[in-house]
């Protein structure tokens, strides 16, 4: 392995965890498919966002998609709450609409953009260390993408810490929560937040489909086994990194997209814990 | 501008089998899209959709060409793999049913990705083109997938037509379909197959990515507009070919374009102007019904009003003037205004030099209001044994939606009364 | 109405509508402290709305309700909630012990460190409602009387001077239900107030002091002997009610306001 190799692995690493802690919640609150509403919708956001600002500036792209995966999760409960239609259609009548314009846009403006079709759909991952910076001049040199994963997880993990009562509790049993006085929708937006900004920042690198895998991946293979939250939490972090490891190996192996063999591998993952599960729990 | 005559008029011999092969293509999933969004399974066919291209890759790898027949079966079985698995993995409770999806959704799309990245890092000459299938390529059609879309819409239209009973009842209320004796598991199966099938086919236009649209949005559109499901999968069939004409315009306009985005976006604008403008359900109607209501309640009120002037004075019909009817404390003056004007056209009120009154017709409409609003007291202090100084309020709004039938039964559960809570008189219902 | 000396829970001009559908309807009562005290009516008769109401878990239209003479907000610290027990996912990956400890978040607040006080109360809680053993087995595996009990060991862990249960006997064994009712008996005695949704009419003469009747309007509030009459239960259960449904349907139908303005 050499230094690109590494870059690649630790930059698919961060990114599996910013999905896998978030995405815990997401599976608890039985909001897989929101989860994946969100991660189709921020692409309009990001282009858009591109367009405007005419840079790839993280500063302009990251709030920009952030709140097209906001708005996805708002239209969807207002097509639920205001005109009645069943959750299984609003999420897809909306995720697909958004996902539409946005490819639209990317082949309309390829040239401005960067990104391409084939972007959008496995990430450009591989190219991760062709685009390297460091925060002091001269400093210490790391893929941009890294760095910006690795400060999501920062505050990811700052919010989760802090914010881990009123998360917990308002999954687990809304109605008490309100009892005790914990706003539940406070946190239910909280967790969309985080969720569309791991999103936005996954999607440059491993593409939309595939941040559903590490969204809900990691986290339906540690619900398995997990007797309590933490500890669960923890366990989608091990098989967040353990997939991204494998996945790496066997792509270079096939000579083939890394994010398609990560999706692969937690698959992969998934069935030996059932089976696990199965002979010996 | 000849090129859009062109189109319109099918002149260009690939039109003729690109423009009938969508419209098929379209058209059926959307029918069959009806019964994935009556039983609230819409999500599934979105997995489904994802689910097929790794099939698809297998069917080209084993094969080493594109053929159609091949990629069908490969895509069919994947498809029907992943519905499977979802199924699997809800009832023996290992996963909720979202997660098992959206799972099942992500890791076949990744197994598809990495086939479909393999082979063409394999230089294979043929393969080109395969990434179609992603975002789809209308204008890829030939004759051959023609006739096969041709075969397989009918066999799917004919199923539809003789099982319709059966699919209807499965997709409404399936224990009572069960209770009653119809083979129920058969059913959801072919229904299940016939979803497999209709994506297997249909994203050689719209594509894996968004194939699940196609199923969802022309079948909600129809939705909005009908409650019969023969009309629901006409309508939804209409709408699914309007996009996917619209697709394949794109597709013959602007070749470098993916026709599936287009599909999609125009399949969603029909969506949501339906879910706008539909009568009844749609937003709009709901907006102006609400209006409406306002309306009605000001007017009811203002004649009560008048009979309350009338019950006082011991007059029928008394003047009132304009000043004396804006001090009216619960009403605004503007909607005191609108209300004495619409009930003049209605001539339910006349205005006679700055005075109101009420006209023979307003009266006997004004005391079918304020019978109604007094039984309606009366029934809330009976049976709800709410006190009479708290009837009012609660009496308030309801009144103005009891129909006669209501009435009639009021009259008889309280025996055809004549006071209110209030010791005030209950006009009688004809005199 | 009744008055009563010092009031646990005061509601006063209550009106709920749900889905454009009047659920509770003008309810005034005051109910007294220290007693056991079951709200009674037939399947929807808004006994869980009335509950919840009392929490600000749902919107009033009108009205207001008052727990020992003040806001919720002010009082949240002494008020217990138990919901029914199938509102919430027992798949959860949380031990019981996780569960019973959510009861100290109120007075630890979302940031405030656990201490060992904080356990200690947990695992008297949890001996009190004979679950000492179970306190680390996850609550999937746990049958539903024990799950109840889990529930119960958690209001227990709030410290709370008053108790609203909904429906705790739904779904639990014989002895689960025995020991709950002792166990509520034993809080009273204690002094502390217990509202109970209940809708078993033959055991709720043996377990409650007080009974609120409830048909969406308010039957009756009171001592148990005096509300447990004859006429007064034919009314809450005879479903006489069927107009207002029916003008309740309507109004959703055709989309009007439940209240002008």
């Amino acid at each position: 392995m050499n230094s690109n190799d590494l870059w690649i692995v630790f930059t698919a690493i961060a990114v599996a965890l910013i999905c896998a802690l978030p995405g815990c919640f997401l599976v608890l609150r039985r909001m897989a498919m929101v989860g994946d509403a969100i991660s189709h919708a921020v692409l309009p956001g990001i282009v858009i966002a591109y367009l405007l600002s005419g840079s790839r500036n993280t500063m302009y792209i990251l709030p920009g998609a952030a709140a097209a995966g906001m708005l996805v999760t708002v239209l969807i409960e207002w097509l639920q709450k205001r005109l009645r239609v069943q959750s299984d259609a609003s999420i897809g009548l909306v995720y697909t609409l958004l996902f539409a314009i946005g490819v639209i846009l990317v082949t309309a403006f390829t040239a401005q953009t960067d990104l391409d079709q084939e972007c959008v759909l496995y990430g450009e991952i591989a190219y991760v260390p062709f685009d390297m910076m460091s925060i002091v001049d001269g400093g210490f040199s790391a893929p941009r993408q890294l760095w910006i994963a690795s400060g999501l997880l920062t505050v990811l993990i700052i919010v989760i810490t802090l914010g881990y009562r009123g998360l917990y509790l308002s999954t687990f049993d809304p109605g008490y929560a309100t009892a005790i006085g914990i706003s539940v929708v406070f946190w239910h937006y909280i967790l969309m937040s985080m969720v569309s900004l791991a999103a936005v920042v996954s999607f440059e690198s491993v593409g939309a489909v595939l941040v559903v895998a590490l969204l809900t991946g990691p986290p339906a293979i540690a619900s398995l086994f997990a007797k309590r939250l933490p500890l669960m939490l923890l366990l989608a972090c091990v098989f967040g990194v353990l997939a991204c490891v494998f996945g790496y190996l066997i792509a270079s192996f096939l000579n083939a997209s890394i994010s398609g063999s990560i999706a692969v591998v937690i698959g992969v993952l998934y069935a030996f814990s059932l089976v696990i599960k199965k002979i010996f729990f | 501008m000849g090129w859009i005559s062109d189109f319109l008029l099918l002149n260009d011999p690939t039109l003729r089998v690109v423009v009938p092969g969508v419209l098929l293509l379209c058209g059926m999933s959307a029918a069959v899209g009806c019964f994935t969004f009556l039983r609230k399974k819409s999500l599934i066919g979105d997995a489904v959709s994802h689910s097929v291209l790794p099939g698809i890759c297998i069917a080209f790898i084993l094969n080493g060409e594109k053929n159609i027949f091949y990629f069908l079966l490969g895509a069919m079985i994947s498809g029907l793999a992943s519905v499977l698995i979802i199924d699997y993995l809800t009832k023996s409770r290992f996963a909720r049913n979202d997660t098992a999806i959206a799972l099942m959704l992500s890791v076949f799309f990744g197994l598809g990705i990495v086939l479909l990245t393999y082979i063409q890092h394999q230089g294979n000459a043929s393969q080109a083109g395969l990434d179609s299938f992603l975002f789809g390529k209308a204008a890829s059609l030939n004759k051959d997938d023609l006739m096969i879309f041709g075969i397989s819409s009918l066999l799917i239209f004919l199923l539809i037509a003789f099982l319709l009973r059966g699919f209807s009842l499965v997709s409404f209320d399936d224990s009572f379909a069960m209770s009653i004796g119809f083979p129920v598991v058969w059913l959801k199966s072919l229904l299940s197959v016939l979803t497999v099938w209709s994506i297997a086919t249909g994203i050689q236009a719209v594509g894996v990515v968004l194939m699940a649209a196609l199923l969802i949005a022309p079948a909600l559109a129809a939705r909005m507009w009908t409650n019969s499901i023969i009309k629901m999968l006409l309508l939804a069939g209409i709408f699914g070919m309007l996009s996917g004409y619209s697709g394949a315009f794109v597709s013959y306009a602007l070749p470098q374009m993916p026709t599936g985005p287009w599909i999609v976006v125009m399949a969603s604008v029909i969506a949501f102007g339906s879910l706008l403008l539909a009568p009844r359900k749609g937003l709009f109607s709901q907006i102006i019904e609400r209006n409406n209501n306002e309306k009605k309640i000001l007017q009811e009120n203002i004649l009560k009003i008048f009979y309350h002037i009338d019950e006082k004075s011991g007059e029928t019909q008394k003047a009132v003037l304009q000043e004396d009817l804006l001090n009216q404390r619960s009403f605004s003056n503007r909607n005191m205004r609108k209300g004495l004007r619409i009930l003049e056209r209605k001539n339910y009120l006349s205005n006679h030099l700055g005075a109101w009154s009420l006209t023979s017709s307003g009266r006997v409409e004004a005391k079918r209001i304020v019978r109604l609003h007094r039984l309606w007291e009366l029934y809330l202090q009976e049976y709800l044994h709410l006190d009479p100084d708290h009837v009012h309020d609660d009496a308030e709004a309801m009144e103005h939606v009891i129909t006669p039938e209501i009435e009639a039964q009021l009259d008889v559960l309280l025996g055809n009364p004549t006071i209110d809570p209030h010791q005030t008189q209950i006009p009688s219902k004809d005199e | 109405m009744k008055e009563v000396k010092s009031s646990s829970v005061e509601v006063h001009n209550l009106t709920v509508i749900y889905h454009r559908k009047p659920v509770l309807w003008n309810i005034d009562f005051q109910l007294p402290e220290g007693k056991l005290i079951g709200i009674m009516g037939p399947n929807g008769a808004g006994k869980s709305t009335l509950m919840k109401a009392i929490l600000g878990l749902v919107p009033l239209n009108s009205g207001y309700a008052k727990i020992y003479d003040q806001d919720l907000k002010d009082v949240r610290s002494r008020v217990s909630y138990i919901p029914q027990r199938q509102t919430v996912d027992w798949d959860f990956p949380a031990t019981v012990k996780d569960v019973v400890m959510m009861g100290r978040y109120q007075h630890r607040g979302l940031f405030g460190r656990i201490t060992a006080k904080d356990k200690e109360i947990v695992d008297e809680a949890l001996e009190q409602v004979a679950m000492q053993s179970f306190k680390n087995r996850q609550i999937a595996q746990l049958s539903g009387g024990q799950q109840q009990r889990v529930f119960l060991a958690r209001a227990l862990a709030q410290q709370a001077d008053l108790y609203l249960l909904d429906e705790p006997f739904v779904g639990v064994d014989a002895s689960t239900e025995e020991s709950i009712v002792s166990m509520l008996r034993s809080l009273r005695d204690q002094g502390k107030t217990l509202i109970v949704v209940h809708h078993d009419l033959h055991t709720a003469r043996d377990y409650f002091d007080w009974i609120v009747l409830l048909n969406a309007s308010l039957i009756g509030v009171g001592p148990l002997d005096e509300i447990f009459t004859d006429e007064k239960l034919r009314t809450t259960y005879s479903g006489k009610l069927t107009v207002l449904s029916q003008v309740g349907d309507r109004l959703r139908e055709k989309n009007f306001p439940v209240r002008e303005k």
